[in-house]
């Protein structure tokens, strides 16, 4: 295998709260260019907290291993330093900030993430990607997800997405909320951000709707913070039919 | 960069001139200070009295003691009043060149001349230096001049009935201060169904180290008029406490309206024991916007009193207390005719240990039936050494009314600091972007060019502790 293929290395990584409570352990996980992830598990097994995690939210710090993303070693830097390096998530629960607009915020983001991007292309990609989400101008003068809808916050995680074109994207359950045709937009949106074909992304979700709308190349269960097992898409399927009790008993085995 | 950006922004203001030609009058405050004053300024018999009989007052009446400490401003060592030599002008190169120049790095000669302005004030210490009024308004019978120059003209008489009636020297020991000592200002009366389309601004300037500003501001908006004032205040630091105990009377006379707007950036030895206070006849309208950023320590409360039925006030203000600043601030509302309305939405922040306090005081009397009134005050601490208070209080003797207040007193969200820079912003940006977020209702209601001041001092604040 060429090593340069690779995009995104997790070694051995251990997260704990910021109280030093452990909740990851060990987590090994790699990402080739062009490859999509599913991460999967049962409620409270941590992934939200790997998501958030890798963009390093100060509420969680790293007691072991490292996250390497195109063979830089990114494990020290904060957020904002994760974010120019290349990382994006997609927030679960995206947050409001009265009295900054979506377009102010968009402008702040892009010239941080990309410095020699001009206004007229900025605006032009806005547009461009607000019109594929269906998402219309108005909401781009509102205050940053002040009175959006769980699916217009969504809708906006994705714009930023396409506008600020990272190399390897998180998308933490960015389908909840959403109906059936808005998740066919999340999955146009996905395919285009993807167009580019050296992108690496991972889900999480459970929705048939959107997984089963996607090539993925590789799925993973998370069970009570250990990664416990690794497979192609057939496991998805297995955990839509079965649930994860036969992995919940595998994580029981390593936690001896 | 931020750094030296920031050195060069605090530079703009915190510049000091030499104190040429100017008398300083001798430290403490007696009867005969007072009369020296009044004799130099040759005003009438009458307002010797008013400053002889303030003093009185002022002997008799106590410092407050009900809010931030002002034990270190002794007053004895106070040099009441300094005045320039300089004569007033009505051409900024007929102002000597040192003043002048303070004024133009302020930029005050630039937006007059901008046409920004429909006229432009600028006292420096205890003198009104720069008075100008552009042609097409006074044409319109505006009169904006000097206050000391209008107790002498036509419109002494109209200053006689109006002169601190509203605010009286026995209201508190700073008020009756500013009776016996006052000196400068503006007095701005606009005719009947006069609109003054573009805005007025007095902009002053406390140069002289322990010295005292005490300028009286006068304005009578006649019968359906309007106008847009604007007041700017900013000072150099120095090692000495500065005392500014000011004065402005607002007249909104039936179906009159006026706007007040201030941007207070004294620097942090300022005791700023300001007293503003307007009255609103029959239908009249009042708007007071405020930004508070500047001096030591601060007792500011605007009151508006709705005096006739339908009047309105609405004050939208908001206080920055930053490291050793101690800023009480608010609003008063006294309702006391029927069908009165009243908004209070302020918004406080406080940083590196510094308290901001919001004081407000509602006022209904037994006649103020269908009045409404709302109170709204937002707090944002930006770290766990600062303090904020809220102390609302309201007094309401009609069943009639509708009176409303909310109170919210939070910290910068961790999360949403998260969410910005996993957007690649910065910490200091991402808590920049949410502090002017939160004091963007306010700043958008301020004249143009002072919320790009707002908006400097905050990115200044914020670079200064954090990062």
């Amino acid at each position: 295998m060429n090593t340069s293929q690779t995009l995104l290395d997790i070694k051995n990584l251990s997260i704990a709260s910021a109280e030093g409570k452990p909740l990851l352990h060990e987590l090994n996980l790699k990402i080739e260019k062009g490859q999509t992830h599913v991460l999967m598990g049962p409620n409270g097994a941590g992934k939200s907290t790997f998501g958030s995690s890798l963009l390093a939210n100060p509420a969680y710090k790293v007691t072991a291993g490292k996250i390497i993303l195109n063979e830089r070693d990114i494990t020290n830097l904060a957020a904002d330093k994760r974010a120019q390096s290349g990382l994006f998530l997609s927030f679960q629960t995206p947050l409001a900030v009265p009295g900054v607009s979506v377009t102010s915020f968009l402008n702040a983001a892009a010239k941080n993430l990309h410095e020699d991007m001009t206004s007229r292309v900025l605006r032009k990609k806005i547009q461009e990607a607000a019109s594929l989400l269906h998402l219309p101008d108005e909401y781009l003068k509102r205050d940053l997800n002040v009175g959006f809808s769980g699916g217009e916050r969504k809708k906006l995680e994705m714009l930023q997405l396409l506008l600020l074109d990272p190399q390897v994207a998180i998308l933490d359950e960015t389908d909840s909320g959403l109906d059936v045709d808005a998740v066919k937009i999340l999955v146009k949106a996905i395919e285009n951000f993807r167009t580019s074909g050296d992108k690496g992304i991972i889900i999480i979700s459970h929705n048939m709707n959107l997984l089963n709308r996607l090539p993925i190349d590789k799925v993973h269960i998370l069970v009570k913070g250990r990664l416990v097992a690794e497979g192609d898409r057939t496991l998805i399927d297995e955990v839509d039919q079965n649930g994860f009790t036969r992995f919940e008993k595998l994580a029981g085995e390593k936690n001896g | 960069m931020a750094k030296a950006t920031a050195q060069k922004t605090k530079n703009i203001y915190d510049f000091k001139k030499d104190e040429n030609n100017v008398e300083k009058l001798q430290s403490g405050l007696t009867p005969d200070i007072v009369k020296e004053i009044s004799a130099k300024k040759g005003e009438p018999q009458w307002m010797l009295e008013h400053r002889l009989k303030s003093l009185s007052i002022y002997n008799e009446l106590k410092v407050p003691n009900w809010g931030p400490d002002i034990s270190k401003l002794d007053i004895d060592n106070i040099v009441t009043y300094v005045r320039s030599t300089a004569k007033m002008a009505d051409d900024w190169q007929n102002v000597p060149a040192d003043i002048r120049d303070t004024f133009e790095r302020l930029g005050i000669p630039e937006a007059e001349k901008n046409a920004a302005l429909s006229g432009v004030g600028a006292q420096y210490d205890s003198e009104l230096v720069y008075h100008n009024l552009q042609d097409s308004v006074a044409k319109q019978g505006v009169i904006y001049c000097g206050i000391e120059e209008a107790l002498k003209g036509p419109y002494a008489e109209m200053i006689k009935e109006h002169f601190m009636h509203l605010v009286p020297p026995s209201d508190h020991k700073f008020a009756a201060l500013h009776g016996a000592v006052w000196s400068g200002g503006s007095f701005v009366y606009v005719p009947p169904g006069v609109d003054v389309k573009v805005p007025l601004q007095s902009y002053f300037r406390l140069n002289s180290p322990g010295a005292g500003q005490f300028e009286h501001t006068l304005i009578i908006v006649d019968k359906n008029a309007s106008l847009h004032f604007i007041e700017g205040c900013s000072a150099p630091k120095y090692n000495v406490a500065n005392l500014h105990a000011g004065c402005v009377e607002l007249f909104v006379e039936e179906g009159a309206r006026l706007r007040y707007s201030t941007i207070e950036n004294w620097s942090k030895n300022m005791f700023n024991l300001n007293t503003k206070r307007a009255i609103v006849k029959e239908g009249g309208n009042i708007e007071w916007v405020s930004g508070s950023f500047g001096s030591h320590i601060s007792y500011l409360y605007p009151m508006s009193i709705l005096s006739g039925a339908h009047a309105k006030a609405e004050f939208t203000g908001i206080t920055f207390a930053g490291e050793g600043q101690d800023l009480d601030t608010g609003a008063k509302i006294v309702h006391s005719a029927p069908y009165t309305s009243s908004v209070i939405n302020t918004k406080s922040l406080s940083k590196a240990g510094g308290r901001s306090t919001f004081r407000s005081a509602i006022t209904v009397t037994a006649n103020a039936h269908q009045s409404k009134a709302s109170v709204s005050c937002q707090s944002l601490m930006l770290d766990d050494i600062s303090r904020s208070d809220t102390i609302p209080l309201m007094d309401v003797r009609c069943d009639d009314v509708n009176v409303g207040h909310e109170a919210s007193i939070g910290t910068i969200d961790d999360d949403t600091v998260f969410y910005l820079m996993s957007r690649g912003l910065s910490e200091t940006q991402a808590k920049t972007s949410i502090v002017n977020g939160f004091a963007n209702p306010v700043s958008k209601e301020l004249p143009l060019e002072y919320t790009m001041e707002m908006n400097n001092l905050i990115k200044l604040e914020m670079e200064g502790g954090l990062g």
